[in-house]
């Protein structure tokens, strides 16, 4: 796995819009950014409705998977190209998602919307259509996914990577800076683990910092390479960026996204919470 | 709002708002905090801990740094120029 494997930029994209075995995806925190205008031939994915069980907090299953692909027009065979705004979060996040559903050919496009929208290029408000598939997806595959149990053992033991900005961190704030503050009962965060904001992986046009800056990152942070490590934030979709430069990009073999995140943990009874404030 | 402090304004260009415009919320330390990006008339908005803060504004056209001051259970009103 290299970089060239998982990241296209926007001149790959720009050049494989009317590629047939190409899909762009659009995942975006705000779902109604992608009426506004995205890229040509682009097709939205509803991270919310689309990808949650609506009644219980999970994913939708495999069969669900199976049945939004097969509707979204995707193919087995394709090469999803995912991305997004809020420096690709959620397209991150679907990436991962992708994975954990066994799709082969998945990829991110570095900068997403941003840097999409930075240089200049263009946007549409066409909505393609695409013909119905019969996807198939795979079973979960549970070495990228991280539950609360495992993350409560992880503790002193395995590598934690909070990716939440310091002020969440320390437990002075719940959510980031621009949201309204609620969620978990309990601010702070897990105990050992290393505080590595997703935004240093990035530069400020949203592309990924090289392999060399990441892996000094890391590094420094004192991440052990040879721990398995666990990353979350607080719903995982940050995290799902943290473990998309650590897997992905710097091949770090057993890494993990908590999707329960600090809203699951920060919730629970019991647990040990650090609070620095 | 008697517990947060929020730091909010409009990105202009020659006297026109700008949408779409990417505005970053750094820290003193010059730490990444948050982004938003600009309403269609030009605005944003960060719920800020109180203190001092940077934000640098993105456009297509370059970046802009420009300082804020978070204080609590106020709304500091700012205009950056692009």
């Amino acid at each position: 796995m290299s970089r060239a494997d998982v990241l296209v930029d926007a001149d790959w994209a720009e050049a494989h819009l009317s590629d047939p075995k190409v899909v762009l995806i659009e995942v975006d925190e705000d779902v109604s950014a992608y009426d506004g205008g995205h890229i040509a031939g682009a097709i939205r994915l509803d991270w919310k409705t689309e990808l949650q069980d609506q009644v219980r907090r999970d994913f939708v299953n495999k069969e669900q998977f199976e049945e939004l692909l097969s509707q979204k027009g995707v193919g087995n065979d394709d090469t999803v190209v995912l991305y997004g705004g809020n420096n690709n979060w959620f397209a991150a996040y679907a990436y991962w998602y992708f994975k954990l559903y066994g799709h082969q050919d998945v990829k991110l496009l570095d900068g997403g919307r941003k840097k999409w929208e930075l240089d200049g290029r263009a946007l549409t408000a066409d909505v393609p259509s695409r013909d119905k598939t019969s996807y198939t997806a795979q079973d979960q595959d549970l070495s990228i996914r991280a539950f609360r149990d495992e993350t409560v053992a992880a503790i002193g033991v395995k590598n934690l990577v909070d990716v939440r900005s310091p002020d969440e961190f320390s437990g002075k704030l719940l959510a980031p800076a621009h949201l309204p503050q609620e969620q978990s009962q309990r601010a702070g965060h897990i105990p050992t683990a290393v505080n590595v904001p997703w935004s240093k992986a990035a530069n400020d046009d949203g592309t990924f910092r090289s392999d060399e800056e990441l892996a000094e990152l890391y590094k420094e942070a004192g991440l052990d390479t040879s721990k398995q490590t666990i990353a979350y934030c607080r719903i995982g979709e940050r995290s799902s960026h943290t473990w998309f430069a650590l897997h992905e990009l710097l091949g770090h073999k057993d890494v993990k996204n908590y999707d329960g995140s600090w809203t699951e943990y920060g919730s629970l009874v019991g647990v040990p919470v650090a609070k620095d404030v | 709002m008697a517990k947060e402090s929020i730091v909010q304004g409009t990105v202009v260009k020659d006297g026109s708002p700008v949408g779409g415009a990417y505005v970053r919320l750094l820290d003193s330390s010059g730490e990444f905090t948050a982004e938003v990006q600009t309403s269609a008339t030009g605005a944003f908005r960060f719920f800020a801990a109180p203190g001092d803060w940077t934000l640098r504004t993105l456009t297509s056209g370059g970046s802009t740094d420009t300082s804020a001051a978070a204080v609590l259970g106020a709304v500091v009103e700012l205009t950056v120029e692009v």
